[in-house]
């Protein structure tokens, strides 16, 4: 099923957990030490590196752009690093969240307060991720390299529904 | 005594981080295409997307994983070779700055782990060294993700334990963190020594081939047994569930003091990157 973010953060009812999607549109990448930023920003009522609203957070730091390419290996990196984040985050508007592996309860408790999603991208294939990126534009943080926050856009990308907007997790034991 | 000059090591060492970073050792594809059978649906689709992107990755020269990791380097300095314009660790650590530099790679070590600033080298590399006889120096690089490296444990069991300890502790580790480690994994076990070594006995037993046999017998059935278990587990490729948990368990032990059992597991994500190089 191929999907735009657009028509997605309207309507997140029409994903189920395990749903494989190819989605399309800008997400924003923020990590470890991005996230840890866009925290203190929050704490002091400042202003944030991108409008929240509705947005898409994509876990990943990149390698550099060889010459000729828009970028280089994007895969995701492990999400539950962020988990001590994400609720603040998703109540400041953040209705998408892509990276790998499981999450916390609380975490999964907002997406579902907040009708939220978390979709999941195989780790280890930057490589063809890549392929799926059409443009990049680095938007703060220059400072941390890697962990800086760059607006892709993306056509494509290969994501399954981890957590729907009900709770179901892929993860459960 | 043969003399080399660090030039040649750096240059080794250089294009040692773009080749690893690039293509998948054969082994680790063959395995991964081998398992294709045991898995449907989305899990099947995981390890097609893997092998698909191990293509890419080698015909364009783009990095496996965005994460090039910790620049791992175990050595077999022989006694009768020596640098006369400097030193292995130094040699090894300007390679590793000017491969990740001119290769795109990734340049993820900080200075301090709580400060937590870019070294922007991707430097210090971890370097261990074995003196060995002969005037060659093998070089082996493993470059490893933070993801598999964070669900990596050590424990210091006590002797009474036995192997049913150790499998419990293995299984145990595998069950609560692996899901977040990108399997299909490759795990690494460390039996017996001391605290500071196991962990690299651990680590070192990943650089095995798979489909390799274990030259101590027992520990070559445990291998196989402890590789049956975690993949009854139902953890999968990338942790949603299937049969393709781990795609080898590799174990190597050392001699230890009669009141300790020291285990230490190291988990290896699917992007398996080892290359060794003779000089």
């Amino acid at each position: 099923m191929r999907i735009n973010l657009d028509k997605l953060v309207l309507s997140t009812e029409i994903l189920k957990v395990k749903q494989k999607i190819l989605l399309s549109g800008v997400i924003y990448t923020a990590r470890d030490a991005a996230h840890k930023r866009i925290i203190d920003i929050l704490d002091r009522r400042g202003k944030l590196p991108f409008d929240f609203k509705n947005a898409a957070i994509y876990y990943c730091g990149p390698t550099p752009a060889k010459p000729g390419t828009v970028i280089g290996s994007c895969g995701p990196t492990t999400s539950y690093r962020m988990d001590v984040f994400t609720p603040k985050i998703i109540r400041e508007g953040v209705k998408v969240l892509i990276g790998k592996g499981s999450r916390s309860d609380n975490v999964i408790n907002s997406i579902k307060e907040n009708k939220a999603i978390y979709f999941i991208v195989t780790g280890g294939v930057g490589a063809l991720i890549s392929k799926t990126v059409k443009k990049v534009d680095l938007i703060s943080f220059k400072d941390l390299g890697p962990e800086a926050i760059y607006r892709l856009e993306i056509i494509d990308m290969p994501l399954i529904v981890a957590v729907d907007r009900c709770g179901n997790n892929i993860f459960k034991k | 005594m043969r003399k080399i000059r660090s030039k040649n090591i750096i240059e080794v060492v250089k294009s040692l981080c773009a080749q690893a970073n690039y293509e998948l050792p054969k082994d680790v594809l063959k395995s991964l295409k081998m398992n294709l059978i045991y898995e449907k649906g989305i899990a099947k689709n995981i390890l097609e997307e893997i092998i698909q992107n191990a293509t890419i990755a080698k015909n364009e020269q783009i990095p496996l994983c965005q994460d090039t990791g910790t620049a791992n380097f175990f050595v077999n300095l022989g006694k009768d070779v020596y640098i006369d314009d400097g030193n292995i660790y130094n040699a090894i650590n300007k390679g590793v700055s000017l491969g990740y530099a001119d290769n795109y790679l990734r340049k993820s070590i900080v200075f301090d782990p709580i400060e937590r600033k870019n070294t922007k080298y991707n430097t210090p590399a971890n370097i261990y060294v074995d003196i060995v006889s002969g005037d060659k120096i093998k070089i082996t690089f493993l470059p490893k993700g933070g993801g598999s490296e964070n669900a990596s444990t050590l424990k210091m069991l006590i002797p009474s334990i036995g192997w049913a300890g150790v499998k419990k502790f293995v299984l145990n580790v595998i069950n609560d963190g692996s899901r977040n480690a990108c399997p299909p994994l490759i795990v690494g076990i460390g039996v017996g020594g001391d605290f500071a070594s196991i962990g690299l006995l651990a680590k070192k037993a990943l650089l095995r081939r798979i489909g390799s046999k274990n030259k101590n017998k027992f520990y070559d059935v445990k291998e196989r047994e402890l590789l049956t278990d975690i993949n009854k587990l139902n953890i999968g490729p990338m942790g949603i569930g299937g049969k393709t948990t781990a795609l080898a368990v590799f174990i190597e032990s050392k001699p230890t003091h009669i009141a300790s059992l020291p285990v230490a597991v190291c988990v290896q994500c699917h992007s398996c990157r080892r290359k060794t190089v003779i000089i």
